[in-house]
């Protein structure tokens, strides 16, 4: 699958059927400086279950492509299948996390919780909605207004947003850039318990070779303009994964790894 | 040190209104304070009015200005309270006509400026002639309007709509125009109809300028009511300044001038007030 061996082994779960599917990407828009081509025929086979990480430069298409996924816009070429149903606008299925918490700010904790169910027309899962709350350290703040908390409590949230509805495909775009360190390594060990507890199937979008590296099962690696799939990487480290993981050899030569590989397709 | 120097430098107290619109938001600031305000502080700003109020009064005495020119605070005071029962109907008169003008105007200038942000280009359309409504003083189509509408309601009714309703529309075009799209899309991945994007998200984004543009519309409209009333009307409180002044009854004129000035002041307390009840997450 690669070409460098450190990084490739087979997982236990490789079998696992695919849940989303990327046949083809190709995704053209225009810009002020004329016709930007985002994406070149990406194909991709997420897994169920499956915790991929796409990482990549600025404006490699990294986020067009969850976009996409997320039926936020269309493509110029090629399809998006969640299973067998092709995904041409937002499904109930999938729940996107933004960069930066993007809560309203009208809204306290609790109201911006409740939105998603609000603009389903259905009661909210109170129940489901306290034990998230719990879960992530919130109980207590629901009638906070966004600004009152923190960056990280503001991106946790979110996620109790997202996952309030219980989507079975989480798909987060860069949604630790704008913390500071110590908070994005709390928020990386935090998405990944729930990620095994779940098990849901997260797409995660970042340029933070470390970041992909930490959570990631798969690492798929993308090339600037026009966006293509350079590489996909398996990381095989054993999980749990903890903050320590990130100064070990093995990591470290992974990290350099993958480093090499962009510098050398953009040189 | 880099905080001793913070500390110098002077801020406008909230922050600025992104986007301006007509302006008036950053005034808000200045009631902002209101909350934390200290006995201190209350002390002297009560003590700032009755300095001014007294001196005025001690003054006005002192100098011996007659009345016709500029009445006493304590003359003004009296003939409120003894003119007040000719006074408040047309009180009334004034505050039904500009409310009756304003709801019209605000709602279709509310609901034009919903509509007309959907379209940029009928927005660049539309545009040059809300400005020209805006910067042209309806006061000067009242006469035109009593020619075709007599003496009654009507005409004022239609000024105040006219004037208020402009200024509604620019202020929550202003608004409306802020899209942030990270939100759109966030309520779209939720499975969003444009119906609820519009309520959900755009309007409460929208409401800090929808807010000051209610403000300013209803303050313009009660200067177009009372202006309409001074051109063309029977009564209003507007037709009593043209009566009292022309009979030199100066504490009678000024008694109506306060009464105005405190339904002013009322409306920009009231929105205030409102903005702190339904937008204060902007400041």
């Amino acid at each position: 699958m690669n070409a460098i061996g450190a990084l490739g082994s087979a997982r236990a779960d490789v079998s696992a059927p695919a849940k989303m599917v990327v046949e083809g990407a190709s995704k053209f828009y225009q810009a002020r400086s004329g016709v930007v081509h985002a994406l070149d025929n990406v194909s991709l086979e997420v897994r169920e279950g499956e915790f991929l990480c796409i990482l990549g430069p600025s404006g490699c298409g990294k986020s067009t492509l969850l976009w996409s996924m997320a039926g936020l816009h269309g493509l110029s070429g090629g399809r998006i299948r969640l299973g067998q149903e092709p995904i041409v606008k937002p499904h109930p299925e999938i729940a996107m996390i933004f960069q930066e918490a993007n809560l309203l700010p009208w809204r306290n904790l609790e109201k911006n919780i409740e939105l998603p169910f609000e603009l389903k027309r259905i009661p909210p899962d109170k129940a489901r909605i306290q034990a998230l709350l719990e879960r992530v350290g919130l109980k207590g703040f629901e009638t906070k207004m966004p600004r009152e908390l923190s960056g990280g409590m503001q991106q946790r949230a979110s996620i109790v947003r997202s996952l309030a509805v219980n989507p079975s495909v989480l798909l987060m775009d860069e949604p630790f850039g704008a913390l500071d360190a110590f908070t994005r390594d709390e928020m990386n060990l935090l998405i990944q318990e729930i990620w095994m507890e779940t098990r849901k199937t997260i797409i995660f979008i970042t340029h933070s070779i470390v970041e992909a590296l930490f959570l990631a099962d798969r690492i798929v690696v993308m090339s600037a303009r026009p966006g293509r799939i350079q590489e996909i990487v398996e990381v095989d480290l054993p999980r749990p994964r903890g903050v320590e993981v990130q100064s070990t050899p093995e990591f470290i030569e992974r990290v350099n790894a993958i480093k090499a590989m962009i510098d050398h397709r953009r040189a | 040190m880099d905080s001793q120097l913070r500390d110098q430098i002077p801020t406008f107290g909230a922050k600025q209104e992104a986007g301006g619109g007509a302006g008036l938001s950053g005034g808000f600031s200045a009631l902002a304070s209101g909350g934390g305000r200290s006995a201190f502080e209350t002390l002297i700003i009560i003590l700032v009015a009755v300095v001014i109020i007294g001196g005025t009064q001690i003054l006005l005495g002192v100098f011996q200005v007659p009345q016709y020119i500029m009445p006493k605070p304590s003359q003004i005071g009296m003939a409120l309270i003894t003119e007040w029962p000719f006074i408040w109907p047309h009180l009334v008169v004034t505050i039904c006509e500009l409310l009756i003008g304003f709801s019209i105007g605000a709602s279709i200038g509310f609901v034009l400026a919903a509509v007309i942000t959907q379209f940029p280009f009928a927005e660049k359309i539309v545009t040059p002639y809300i400005l020209l409504l805006v910067t042209t003083p309806m006061l000067a189509l009242v006469p035109l309007l009593v020619l075709r509408f007599g003496f009654g309601w009507e005409p004022r009714i239609i000024a105040v709509a006219l004037a208020s309703g402009p200024m509604v529309m620019i202020n929550s075009a202003t608004g409306f125009r802020r899209v942030d799209l990270a939100k759109i899309a966030l309520a779209r991945s939720f499975g969003a109809s444009t119906f609820q994007i519009f309520t959900k998200i755009r309007i409460p984004m929208a409401m800090p300028m929808i807010i000051v543009g209610l403000m300013v519309g209803l303050i313009f409209g009660l200067l177009t009511t009372v202006g309409a009333e001074m051109v063309g009307g029977a009564e209003g409180l507007g037709n009593r300044l043209n009566y009292y002044s022309s009979m030199i009854r100066m504490p009678q004129f000024f008694a109506v001038i306060t009464l105005l000035a405190v339904i002013g002041i009322s409306i920009y307390v009231f929105f205030f007030w409102v903005g702190k009840k339904w937008a204060n997450w902007e400041a």
